[in-house]
């Protein structure tokens, strides 16, 4: 069998793969974190508890309403989103211009709050989602035996954050965002409606991580925690990518996602601090991330 | 075209401007003038509701425009060139450009724009930061000439800048006002001022002290109301 320093070349594919389906996840959680960072200076701690709030959505429309994957997969962000519109309304609006702190505190307190309300409901044992059928099945590509699902995962994942990213730095509207998270007031002085715009991007990020929730549910258990155990990593990466840009946490969320899988190969003692590790590393060399730009 | 009453406001609890009075008629350019920190930026902000609070009354074409929000006054046909300029860095030149929606109509067409800056349109996929301090405040000006407002309020717009550039930039002035435009100028270089503006509002710790219409001797007058 071949091998790669002492590792079955197989094992290292594997491995890859389920680096790069968590980097899917990894980029567009990180995705969400940094627009609504750089636009509202909020630290978005409720990002994990929507992304789960997605994988329950999915589960509830299925279970309630008889609405397969691919109607979640449209349904679950909108949902979603507009409930993330409501936090921002009646919530996050109050604390714009305050200190960092105040938003954390509130955004981990929603974040206790929801998984507290779903642990309620529905225990913590973690419920099953079924792969959708036309996603069943594997194909051999020779090197690695590759799951269509868990292909298609990378795949819209992909789709999502190149449309995302076209979105943001190739329209109109994106440089009415970019503009505003650069200085709002003088936006607002061209007559655009910035609170209208922040409310909007704050209920497109949040729609974002419930379309990963969507896409989690076949993949991991349906469970509570689910967005707990993910959003520290993906803090991380937010820091590495560089606070405010797009490209960079698509790339640190894949990127991340990959040196995490090769180092469970390599060292896998490490394979759950290697992302700190990184994030001082970045921070000491270049303290606005790996893309962020200077302030 | 723009009346405005005893306009007062505040950054947190300190009382910036105690009543600002002053008109300016449609077509008019006039500029306000006094010394470091006596208020004219910050009339020009409480015009745009863009302190934090103010009093008074801000009518313009006969609009109350005192409690709308900022968005709402430019969308009254109200455009601020701020003193920074205000360029967005991560955006291009030509983004930068177009990112003001259009509010009404009798804005410039991009090509008349480009007439008036040819500078702009060799830069126009450069990012805004690259360019020099002349090109970033041609572009600040040149960005609110095409959304239909009709008055135009410039923070300083000569600051800083070379004598060429400032020429250039009292050249454009005139060609946009024939164009009919109405101007409002907040300038350190009185000279400047004096030499484009049809009248003087002398702003002196937070209100508008004196009125001088330009005529003959208009500099001498201008300097001995502001004691420089
Ligand atoms: N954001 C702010 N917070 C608190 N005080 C401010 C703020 N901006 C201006 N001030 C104060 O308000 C007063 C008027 O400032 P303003 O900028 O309007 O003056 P100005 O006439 O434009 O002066 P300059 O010629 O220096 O531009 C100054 O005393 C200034 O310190
Ligand atoms: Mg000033």
């Amino acid at each position: 069998m071949d091998t790669l320093f002492g590792i079955p070349l197989p094992l290292f594919y594997g491995q890859l793969l389920l680096g790069l389906i968590n980097g899917a996840f990894y980029a567009m959680l990180s995705l969400g974190l940094s627009v609504i960072f750089g636009l509202l200076g909020i630290v978005n701690l409720v990002h994990g508890a929507l992304f789960m709030t997605g994988a329950f959505t999915a589960w509830i429309l299925l279970d309630t309403f008889g609405l397969g994957f691919w109607w979640s997969l449209a349904l679950a962000p909108l949902i979603v989103g507009a409930f993330g519109i409501l936090i921002e309304r009646l919530l996050l609006r109050h604390l714009y211009g305050l200190d960092h702190m105040y938003g954390l505190v509130l955004t981990l307190g929603l974040a206790l709050v929801i998984e507290g309300a779903f642990r309620n409901k529905y225990g913590s044992g973690g419920l099953a989602y079924q792969i959708p059928d036309a996603l069943r099945g594997a194909t051999n590509l020779g090197f690695i035996v590759l799951p269509y699902y868990r292909g298609a995962v990378v795949g819209i994942s992909l789709v999502v954050c190149l449309l995302t990213w076209a979105l943001i730095e190739k329209t109109r509207l994106g440089a009415r965002l970019r503009a505003a998270t650069e200085n709002a007031p003088m936006v607002q002085a061209f007559g655009i409606n910035v609170p209208v715009l922040v409310t909007l991007t704050y209920g497109a990020g949040v729609a974002l991580a419930a379309c990963a929730g969507v896409l989690a549910a076949p993949i991991y258990s349906v469970n509570p925690q689910m967005g707990a155990n993910l959003i520290i990593v993906v803090f991380a990466i937010v820091v590495i990518g560089g606070m405010g840009s797009i490209m960079g946490s698509v790339l640190s969320g894949f990127g991340f996602g990959v040196i995490e899988a090769l180092t469970k190969v390599f060292y896998p003692q490490a394979s759950s601090t290697v992302i700190f590790l990184c994030m001082v590393a970045v921070l000491l060399f270049r303290p606005s991330g790996l893309f962020g730009r200077r302030s | 075209m723009l009346e405005v009453r005893d306009l007062q406001a505040w950054y947190g609890d300190s009382h910036i401007l105690h009543g600002v009075t002053f008109d300016i008629q449609e077509g008019e350019v006039v500029s306000l003038l006094g010394r470091n920190g006596a208020g004219k930026t910050t009339t020009m902000k409480s015009i745009m509701g863009l302190t934090p609070r103010r009093t008074g009354s801000v009518k313009f074409r006969g609009k109350e425009l005192i409690d709308a929000r900022t968005d709402q006054v430019a969308r009254a046909g109200i455009a601020f060139c701020p003193e920074e300029r205000a360029i967005f860095a991560s955006l291009t030149v030509i983004e930068n450009l177009l990112l003001p929606p259009r509010i009404g109509d009798g804005g410039l067409s991009l090509e008349a724009i480009y007439e008036l800056f040819p500078n702009l349109r060799e830069r126009a996929g450069g990012q805004g930061s690259k360019l020099s301090g002349g090109e970033q405040q041609m572009l600040a000006i040149a960005r609110i000439l095409r959304t239909g407002a009709r008055l135009l309020l410039l923070d300083e717009p000569t600051e800083g800048l070379a004598p060429v550039i400032v020429h250039q930039i009292g050249r454009m002035i005139q060609s946009i006002r024939q164009r009919g435009f109405t101007i409002v100028l907040v300038e350190q270089n009185v000279r400047f001022a004096a030499a484009v503006a049809d009248r003087h509002f002398i702003v002196e710790q937070g209100k508008v002290t004196d009125m001088i219409a330009s005529g003959t001797g208009t500099l001498e007058r201008l300097q001995a109301s502001l004691r420089i």
